[in-house]
């Protein structure tokens, strides 16, 4: 029903909806030229090959970065690939009711997040499990989400990583206000201060939280980065059904500075981040990063791609995957052995292991969790619906519901 | 920071004022922000403006631009932002200019301001106020004068009050500010400056509770249940059915979520009679949320069906229309004399 031939013969068809609404061959052309290139603007610090190439104005962010640091890099984004892998599987395999999965934007992610320091407030959307491991979050404090157990176990204030908002764009908000706290107590202005980043997608750009987010992050001077990943696709809409021009150039008319990177590029992903921050620390946020990258797996596992997008669009952006070219770099310069690259996927695959075994053991939350922490002050009348209920459900402890 | 303008123990002026309402509310806000370093006010022209309704006048004044922010023109960044605040600590008072324009902020009251402590299993708190002039009576264009108040009551993690008067408008801003829960406070715009409606606020009192209904004037034949612009008109149609010989109740909500029933109940099994007061359409409204719990609570007691005095379900009409559409007192007491006769 959904082959790609279909759209190279774009007849008008009776059927149903879903299929009359493929893209015609036109959208697909230009949903390719949109997609395929960054464009000249593009940051880009270590090329799809490997290759490391100057950039005079972010080099300096990147300079201290070792050869063990870049291993780190590398270890970082196997490990939550691997972890996203065993995700979308839990899901297929029934332990999930749904994974939303990251796979292809693990350099966006990582050199985001390892940018930050354990000052920094991050508000994330739903697909941030990378950033979440660069805050110090397992990955089974996402899983509960996805099971159905809770909405994220970890201790967002602790962990200065607020919780997943679903909402599309409502946590760009809620992070300008955040910032704009971080500036009114002063703690913007020089090396040691404070910054906020806010991660969103190409389709949320679109929300006007997200604009009236830019609208009060530029009036307060708020000391937040816009970290956009534009992966290219909002479910089954391409970005051209969301902005005319490309999306770093609205920071222009909001009166910020507006960045396209590369974020299949973790290296240029953490310098432009680092720079982004600084700005930020500094007073002069806040700042708009376009991360260009690809969401080479479906929206969420309920979405179907094959539907709206064309194979050879995912095919050209393997060649672009964001692991792969710093393996590469590592091998071309020595800096790596196969020991190195055997003893990360050996890691990942315990990773993997531990993740599956909590899934499974996962508990089955209190009935009184529905009730609990509604308000944080006293209820006594949801308290006496919640005594109400569990003591209906206790007469049926040990027979059937 | 300028010297605060209100009356402390031991200085030579009374504690007691005759104040406005919003005059009320002026310095109930002025008291929080005193108290409490970490207490924002936020909103469309409440800096040097003072709010259309002059409501926060002066604040800014006195406590700087960074605790009274005139905001860009936009409601969900209004509220979204104060989420934020509030996340890092703050206390913000967000003022919604008119009740109709609170609507491009409802998702982030619904999705965000109501859910994040439920969503953090009680780790973050949003202890925010959000100040919503409501209700009609003031010869207004459209989106002006609604009622909105069931919106926020039928959302869970969502608290709601409307005060009625002075003195309870002096306390009650100053208790939501201090609740760690998000408060809905609707204040009835149509008595902001009204004289008659002065009252002597003791600045020292000791206040009641924030969530608790009160029993406004006493009576023994019917039961009246208002709330905000509400309670003077079931008060004056009280006054008017003494002269018939009827002795009516009449209870101010104060809360309306929770809502805090138990004198409702009480007097509904003295009195048997129940007539709810709002200008709020009536259709799966507070009015129907208390006519089931009293029906489910005082069931023997009813010698008449629940009764309802309020707007119709219908959008809010052109003024000169909206005399007709409010409650009034002839209409209460054209209520009250159907429960009696049933």
């Amino acid at each position: 029903m959904s082959s790609a031939e279909q759209w190279t013969h774009p007849e008008p068809r009776e059927g149903p909806a879903a299929t009359a609404a493929a893209p015609t061959a036109e959208q697909v052309i230009a949903g390719l030229r949109a997609t395929s290139e960054g464009g000249p603007e593009l940051v880009q610090l270590l090329t799809p090959e490997g290759e490391r190439v100057e950039n005079p104005e972010f080099d300096r962010y990147v300079a201290d970065v070792t050869a063990e640091d870049l291993r780190s890099l590398y270890r970082d984004m196997v490990l939550v690939r691997r972890a996203d892998r065993e995700g979308n599987a839990l899901q297929r395999q029934g332990q999930l009711g749904i994974w939303v999965p990251l796979l292809g934007q693990e350099a966006a992610q990582i050199g985001a997040g390892r940018a930050l320091r354990a000052t920094d407030m991050v508000f994330p959307s739903y697909r941030e499990h990378g950033v979440a491991w660069c805050r110090d979050i397992s990955p089974k404090d996402v899983l509960g989400i996805f099971r159905g157990t809770d909405h994220g176990s970890w201790d967002s204030q602790a962990k200065r990583f607020h919780p997943y908002t679903i909402v599309i764009g409502n946590q760009v908000l809620n992070a300008a206000g955040y910032a704009m706290g971080q500036r009114f107590e002063g703690r913007v202005g020089d090396d040691d201060g404070e910054a906020t980043m806010v991660f969103f997608g190409d389709g949320a750009t679109s929300q006007g939280d997200v604009h009236e987010g830019f609208v009060w992050a530029a009036v307060y001077d708020a000391p937040l980065v816009f970290f956009c990943q534009n992966n290219q696709w909002a479910i089954s809409e391409p970005t051209e059904r969301q902005s005319r021009l490309p999306l770093y150039q609205r920071a222009r008319g909001y009166g910020f500075p507006g960045v396209r990177v590369d974020g299949n590029d973790v290296l240029a992903s953490l310098a432009v981040s680092r720079w982004a921050l600084d700005e930020c620390r500094h007073g002069n946020g806040p700042v708009l990063i376009e991360a260009f990258t690809y969401r080479m797996d479906a929206h969420t596992t309920t979405d179907d791609p094959t539907r709206y997008r064309h194979s050879d669009e995912l095919e050209a952006w393997k060649l672009k995957d964001p692991i792969e070219r710093v393996r590469v770099n590592l091998v071309r310069h020595g800096d790596a052995d196969q020991d190195f690259f055997d003893s990360v996927q050996a890691e990942a695959d315990a990773l993997a292991a531990d993740l599956r075994e909590f899934c499974f053991t996962m508990p089955q939350p209190p009935t009184e969790q529905i009730f609990n922490h509604v308000y944080a002050e006293a209820s006594p009348y949801l308290d006496a619906q919640r005594d109400e209920f569990l003591a209906y459900h206790a007469n049926f402890t040990g027979g059937e519901h | 920071m300028a010297a605060p303008v209100i009356n402390k123990p031991g200085a030579a002026t009374s504690t007691v004022q005759s104040l406005t309402l919003g005059k009320a509310l002026n310095l109930g806000l002025r008291a929080a922000m005193e108290a409490d370093p970490k207490v924002l006010v936020m909103g469309e022209d409440v800096g040097k403006l003072g709010g259309v309704f002059r409501i926060t006048d002066g604040l800014q004044k006195d406590f700087g631009e960074h605790r009274v922010l005139d905001t860009p023109l936009a409601e969900s960044g209004i509220i979204g932002t104060a989420v934020g605040l509030a996340v890092r600590g703050f206390r913000p008072v967000c003022e919604i200019q008119f009740d109709g324009f609170i609507f491009p902020g409802f998702d982030q009251i619904v999705s965000q301001v109501a859910k994040l402590h439920a969503r953090t299993l009680g780790r973050v708190k949003v202890p925010l106020v959000i100040r919503v002039p409501f209700g009609g009576g003031i010869g207004a264009v459209e989106h002006h004068s609604e009622s909105p108040e069931s919106y926020f009551a039928h959302t869970a993690g969502l608290k709601v009050v409307s005060c009625s008067n002075a003195v309870d408008a002096y306390w009650m801003i100053q208790q939501a500010i201090q609740c760690d829960d998000p408060v809905l406070f609707f204040e009835p715009k149509r008595y902001y400056h009204s004289g008659f409606m002065k009252a002597e606020v003791d600045t020292e009192a000791t206040p009641e509770p924030l969530f608790a209904s009160r029993v406004v004037r006493q009576g023994s034949t019917a039961t009246l249940v208002a709330y905000g612009p509400s309670v003077k008109v079931a008060v004056d149609a009280a006054t008017a059915a003494e002269e018939d010989g009827h002795s009516l109740e009449v209870i101010d909500l104060r809360s309306l979520s929770p809502l805090d029933l138990a004198p409702v109940f009480e007097s509904v099994r003295r009195t048997g009679r129940l007539v709810v007061v709002s200008e709020a359409p009536a259709e799966a409204s507070l009015t129907s949320e208390i006519a089931a719990r009293v029906q489910q609570e005082c069931f023997y007691s009813l010698e008449a069906p629940v009764l309802r005095v309020t707007g119709f379900d219908t959008p809010y009409p052109p003024a000169k229309l909206e005399e007709e559409f409010l409650p009034d007192l002839d209409r209460v007491l054209d209520a009250v004399d159907r429960s009696l006769a049933w």
